[in-house]
């Protein structure tokens, strides 16, 4: 059955190494952002990697006329329609509590907007009975920090959106796949202090397609990351309150 | 743009550099920051020496910039960006039919890389050297990005081969050569000495030719060594590539004197005296050592230097002596190439001419820093040159002479940055851009 991938947030580095793998296996690629130049350049690099067709089209995560004609081109494609959310943004915590206004902007970007495009696409999935959803979100998003709790917070909340997502999707055929990476070495991890087991985007790409064949529900990535969230989730909150971790 | 306070090496590992890097991931943002902030740029740092470091300046890793852009079917030019390594070129289109026609001893080496080193490969004397097949180059220049191309004149000259300094290079355009396929007929055959090996290259025939030298050998076995003859042929490659990794520093006996004999004396019996051929995927012959990823970590922390000159064809007496004095030294690695070079250049500064060139490695030990000084004023003494890609030892008289068109080059440059913010460590230590270059 011929696959063909939304990729939103495709220029972030992780998209560009999925993308890639999916090149590699033939994949129709609609490649989404708000940086066109960027997007047809690795629009070109995926085709020459195998793709079998690559669009590069506009999304923005704050403009939800940007979403209906994505779901009209996808939906002109034979076969199997999957998605992968890459969106996002992270400012600085000590700027948003300078400017509070500046939370409007993270939850768009890092749920709301990717909700409502993926609750528009739900049906469509629905009614082709398969397909693929991969929700990229974030270890900050298990437990509020001091350093990013207004991002961790956007995240949990798609991350909550997601489980609710894998529920309606599953009885129509479809999948939801969860992804929490931890540390990745990307534009948004660069030159910031106290990174440890960084993994490269490539890394992850592969682990999220794996988890993609393999029917997964929630991953984090690299693994190992499961059991240190499960140990932050599990610091009672009368000490954690405390800590700067 | 995001500085990360980095201290990094080259691949000898023996010089190393500390300073801010940036890592921009799309050409808006290099752009950008270019007009901001003028520094030079690198790729993989597959150089060996200091040419791709800036100590206590600022660098850009490119690495990110990675794609292809655009491919044009019906006549094999490719464009893509600086920071895409070599070999992800050739995988992407060999089995299309299409291969970059010059790819230097590393597929890891970024395209930037290659243009600004103005590599060669085991087909020198067929094809040229890198730059000469590249057809057009996007520089940023501080706040401009300028597109040029061979008839661009003397900036096209100073770019190819020009060390990255008349600006970062972002973009390149790449003539393809037509291909039959990514395998490679290989034939490979014993060498008894020096001048075997030099008539066995005046009769060879081949596109890709290259000998591996016994460093170590001396007396009757001088320049001994194994010769490989190689021709692309069809068939497609279906393996994956499963790579070796080097995970931690050897320890300093791992390749000391007598260790290294040994390991080149089998090296030398594995191809048995009548010789063999094969058929391999068309990287194992072109990027043998990439099958082991760090291999550098085989020369323990303090790393190595690899010396690489190119003598006169009839300068054939000076290379004997330089082998003596290699043989003798003790010093040698089992990683030594010999290979005759055709005239193909592509820029003022490009490191090929005429001749054979020689290549070893040796240990960051005693001595072998003062062996390679003493290599290079034979080199100069013979109208030869030292390759800057390889180089991390020498002195700005040691190398004066040894590019006849270093004042061109230097005016050019000079002009297309003229606050000298494109400086690399190398370019200062041998004071390339200085006065009476």
């Amino acid at each position: 059955m011929h696959q063909t991938w939304i990729i939103l947030g495709a220029t972030s580095s992780m998209a560009r190494a999925m993308a890639r793998r999916l090149a590699k296996d033939g994949a129709t690629l609609l490649l989404c952002g708000r940086d066109m130049d960027d997007l047809s350049a690795t629009a070109s690099d995926c085709l020459a990697r195998g793709a079998t067709k690559t669009e590069a089209l506009r999304f923005d995560a704050r403009d939800r006329a940007s979403f209906a004609p994505i779901i009209e081109r996808a939906t002109k494609e034979e076969g199997t329609i999957n998605c992968a959310v890459f969106v996002g943004s992270m400012p600085e915590q000590s700027s948003i509590d300078a400017d509070p206004a500046l939370i409007d902007g993270v939850v768009q970007d890092s749920h709301i907007g990717p909700a409502t495009f993926l609750s528009l696409l739900a049906p469509h999935l629905e009614e082709r009975g398969q397909g693929t959803v991969v929700g990229v979100t974030s270890v900050a998003g298990d437990r509020g920090r001091i350093g990013n709790y207004v991002y961790g917070s956007a995240k949990a909340g798609f991350a909550i959106y997601l489980s609710g997502l894998r529920n309606r999707l599953t009885r129509a055929g479809g999948h939801v796949v969860t992804v929490k990476p931890g540390f990745v070495d990307t534009a948004m991890t660069w030159g910031i202090e106290g990174m440890f087991l960084v993994a490269t985007p490539d890394a992850v790409a592969k682990d999220i397609l794996k988890a993609v064949r393999k029917k997964k529900n929630v991953i984090y990535t690299p693994f190992f990351w499961r059991y240190i969230m499960l140990i932050i989730r599990h610091i009672p909150e009368f000490i954690f309150k405390k800590m700067s971790i | 743009m995001v500085w990360n306070k980095l201290t990094y090496t080259g691949w000898g590992r023996a010089r190393s550099a500390s300073g801010e890097v940036a890592r921009p991931e799309r050409q808006s943002t290099l752009a950008r920051a270019v007009a901001e902030t003028l520094a030079p740029a690198f790729g993989m740092r597959r150089s060996y020496g200091d040419v791709a470091l800036n100590d206590g300046g600022k660098a850009y890793d490119i690495t990110r910039l990675d794609r292809v852009l655009s491919f044009d079917a019906e006549t094999g030019i490719v464009e893509v960006e600086a920071g895409m390594p070599i070999g992800d070129l050739g995988r992407a289109y060999a089995s299309k039919g299409w291969i970059p026609p010059v790819m230097p001893g590393t597929g890891f080496a970024t395209v930037g890389g290659c243009i600004a080193n103005d590599v060669h490969g085991k087909n020198h004397h067929v094809k040229g050297s890198f730059g000469q097949h590249v057809t057009e180059i996007t520089l940023v220049q501080s706040t401009k990005t300028r597109v040029i191309t061979p008839r661009s004149g003397k900036l096209w000259k100073a770019t190819v081969g020009g060390l990255g300094q008349t600006g970062v290079i972002a973009k390149a355009k790449i003539q393809l050569m037509p291909c039959k396929g990514d395998m490679m007929v290989l034939t490979e055959r014993r060498i008894s000495d020096l001048d075997d090996f030099l008539m066995a290259f005046d009769e060879s025939k081949t596109d890709y030719t290259v000998g591996w030298i016994d460093a170590t050998a001396t007396g009757k076995h001088l320049g001994r060594g194994i010769l490989e003859e190689g021709e692309i042929t069809s068939g497609i490659n279906k393996k994956g590539d499963g790579a070796l990794e080097v995970p931690f520093n050897a320890p300093g006996w791992a390749l000391s004197g007598p260790v290294v004999r040994v390991f080149n004396e089998l090296y030398f019996r594995r191809v048995p005296t009548r010789g063999r051929t094969s058929v391999k995927p068309i990287t194992d012959p072109f990027f043998p050592l990439d099958a082991i990823h760090n291999w550098n970590r085989l020369y323990g922390k303090r790393g190595f230097n690899q010396f690489q000159c190119v003598v006169p064809p009839e300068r054939v007496d000076v290379l004997r002596k330089m082998l003596e004095k290699i043989g003798a030294s003790h010093l040698a690695s089992p990683l030594a190439v010999l290979k005759k070079m055709g005239p193909g250049r592509g820029g003022y500064m490009s490191f090929p001419m005429e001749g054979y060139t020689l290549a070893v490695d040796f240990p960051n030990r005693e001595g072998s820093q003062e062996l390679i000084s003493e290599l290079t004023d034979m080199a100069q003494d013979a109208g030869g040159r030292i390759y800057f890609a390889k180089d991390g030892v020498a002195e700005a008289a040691q190398v004066a002479g040894m590019y006849p068109d270093q004042g061109l080059w230097a005016e050019t440059v000079n002009e297309a940055d003229p606050s000298h913010a494109l400086e690399t460590d190398l370019v200062r230590r041998l004071n390339l851009r200085g006065k009476g270059a």
